[in-house]
């Protein structure tokens, strides 16, 4: 007899718990449907969404300009110190080939050096060709040869070592590690850098300066609605809390609106850019700014952002609240 | 249940708005506030809202004195406070059963729990068939009603109404005077700040005077 019933007991309390998540659930959806307390947006909540958008998206631009040029920067810096050149002048009595081969041998038997490769008679012709015209016959010429030798960028060679066994072994051979060029282009890249995070940091203080006052406006025509939800009973965190919410979503909607403007455009400069490869302009600007891809960080900077932004609204709103109520129980 | 002893209030550096005020609100109770404009009525009502401060003077509300109330406590304490304001301050984008329902709301109540009885008010008020209506499209009198309702919902121990027929013409008036007559027979002290004596004489009740900052009290 109670092994019949139990199941059907099973059955019961299995219904039971089904219709009362049912009503839970409905409860919830109706929770839902209540309008909610803080009103939708007036003209000054949707200023606020417009002015942040637009904040972020030059702010979003600014941060992946001082991307593209750190990163071009540092490209710069590397494909130089990638490689130095022995430069051998012709003189009198001297036999080229024989200098050219003794000092590709001095350069690669120094650690760091990946390679050395002779400049043939044929591409330095190519490279002088500019300047002299087809058909230059090197004979006639004192023309200087060359010899490139590749460099390890982390482990670099010692190069005042090689320039005095070049001396002793090759005279007339002049090693140029492009010391100069690099350090002038690191100065270089280290001010664009800086001038770049410091426009960044205006540009990232006028946002947030601009976010609070915006929000601050949108916030003043709320003024008696916290009255009211004030005298109706509600505590100041459950206030603030539904402003929270409400500022904090609108903020996010207006920076996540600029921050993916700021991604399209940079997106369809990255294709213009990958579009243009082979043409004079596309190369000049590639040389400029490598690809005009602002990368990984420069998306997750974007991101971060938007959600920076979004808990500014919430903090200046919360903060706002609170400030009201204080003002109105004294 | 409310009792003022010698209280009295300025704003700022300015002149007593209220001098030597004292007075006992006893539970059940029905009294009119009057007095001319200006004379501080609304400061008064104020005060035993307890969103003003006295400058001297004690406040016993509820058995506690209120400068010991802390601002964290205020909000529980006003919930056994109803009260209706000069201008109804009604929430212009909730409905009129979203706008009564909201002091339940606003504890965090599930919306089943009070749906019933938030109806039955408002039907006890004749809103019955205005409920889903947004307050821009309501008339003056049915506004004052929402607010009325609004401030009973939690069944208050005491309602302080600032000119309930302020806005309303005199059928009107009666009827919402009835109404709050009602709802002290039903046990909840009522404080009416008025100076139209027209309404004032329809009811044998206390009245509370305002002149010149003092307050006398009629039994």
């Amino acid at each position: 007899m109670t092994n019949i019933s139990q199941p059907r007991q099973q059955a019961i309390h299995l219904k039971e718990r089904i219709q009362a998540g049912v009503k839970r659930q409905a409860a919830r959806r109706l929770a839902q449907r209540q309008t909610p307390i803080v009103p939708p947006d007036n003209v000054a909540g949707r200023a606020m969404v417009l002015v942040i958008a637009i904040m972020t998206f030059l702010s979003c631009l600014t941060l992946g300009a001082v991307t593209l040029v750190r990163d071009t920067a540092a490209t710069w810096q590397t494909q130089i110190a990638r490689e130095a050149t022995i430069q051998i002048k012709p003189a009198e009595g001297l036999d080229m080939q024989k200098a050219l081969t003794d000092a590709r041998a001095v350069a690669a038997g120094y650690s760091g050096v990946d390679s050395a490769e002779i400049v043939d008679a044929r591409a330095t012709a190519r490279l002088l060709e500019p300047w002299l015209g087809p058909g230059l016959d090197m004979d006639e010429l004192p023309v200087p040869r060359l010899i490139i030798v590749g460099i390890d960028p982390v482990d670099r060679p010692d190069f005042a070592a090689m320039r005095a066994e070049l001396a002793e072994k090759v005279p007339g051979a002049v090693l140029d590690d492009h010391r100069t060029w690099v350090d002038r282009l690191v100065a270089m890249a280290r001010s664009t850098v800086s001038i770049g995070m410091s426009v960044l940091v205006l540009m990232l203080s006028a946002t947030a300066l601009t976010v609070i006052f915006a929000t601050r406006g949108a916030m003043a025509g709320n003024g008696h609605v916290i009255e009211v939800l004030h005298f109706v009973g509600a505590e100041a965190p459950f206030i603030a809390r539904q402003f929270r919410r409400h500022f904090m979503l609108a903020g996010c909607r207006g920076a996540a609106a600029g921050g993916m403007a700021a991604i399209i455009v940079f997106i369809l400069f990255s294709w213009w850019s990958s579009h243009n490869i082979a043409t004079p302009q596309g190369d000049q600007a590639a040389a400029l700014f490598g690809n005009f891809s602002i990368g990984i960080s420069g998306y997750v900077g974007v991101g971060l952002a938007v959600l920076l932004i979004g808990m500014l609204t919430a903090t200046t709103s919360h903060v706002t609240v609170i400030t009201f109520l204080r003002r109105i129980e004294t | 249940m409310i009792r003022f002893e010698n209280v009295g209030l300025r704003y700022g550096m300015g002149p007593e708005v209220l001098r030597d005020v004292s007075f006992h609100l006893p539970e059940r109770s029905f009294q009119f506030l009057s007095g001319p404009s200006g004379t501080g009525k609304t400061t008064l009502l104020r005060l035993l809202f307890m969103s003003l401060k006295p400058t001297r003077g004690l406040i016993n509300i509820f058995g506690k004195d209120r400068s010991r109330i802390t601002r964290e406590d205020l909000p529980l304490m006003r919930r056994r406070i109803g009260i209706v304001f000069q201008d109804f301050r009604l929430l212009d984008h909730l409905t009129t059963y979203e706008n009564v329902a909201l002091p339940l709301r606003v504890r965090g109540r599930e919306e089943t729990s009070y749906r019933g009885d938030v109806i039955e008010l408002l039907k006890w008020v004749g809103l019955g068939d205005r409920m889903h209506v947004l307050p821009p499209v309501l008339s003056g009198g049915e506004k004052q009603r929402a607010a009325i309702a609004r401030a009973l919902v939690e069944q208050p121990s005491i309602l302080l109404a600032d000119e309930p027929t302020g806005n309303v013409d005199p059928q009107l008036a009666r009827r919402l005077l009835r109404l709050l007559i009602e709802l002290n027979r039903m046990g909840t002290a009522v404080v009416i700040a008025t100076h139209d004596i027209g309404l004032m004489d329809q009811v044998d009740a206390r009245r509370m005077v305002l002149s010149g900052g003092r307050l006398h009290i009629y039994d």
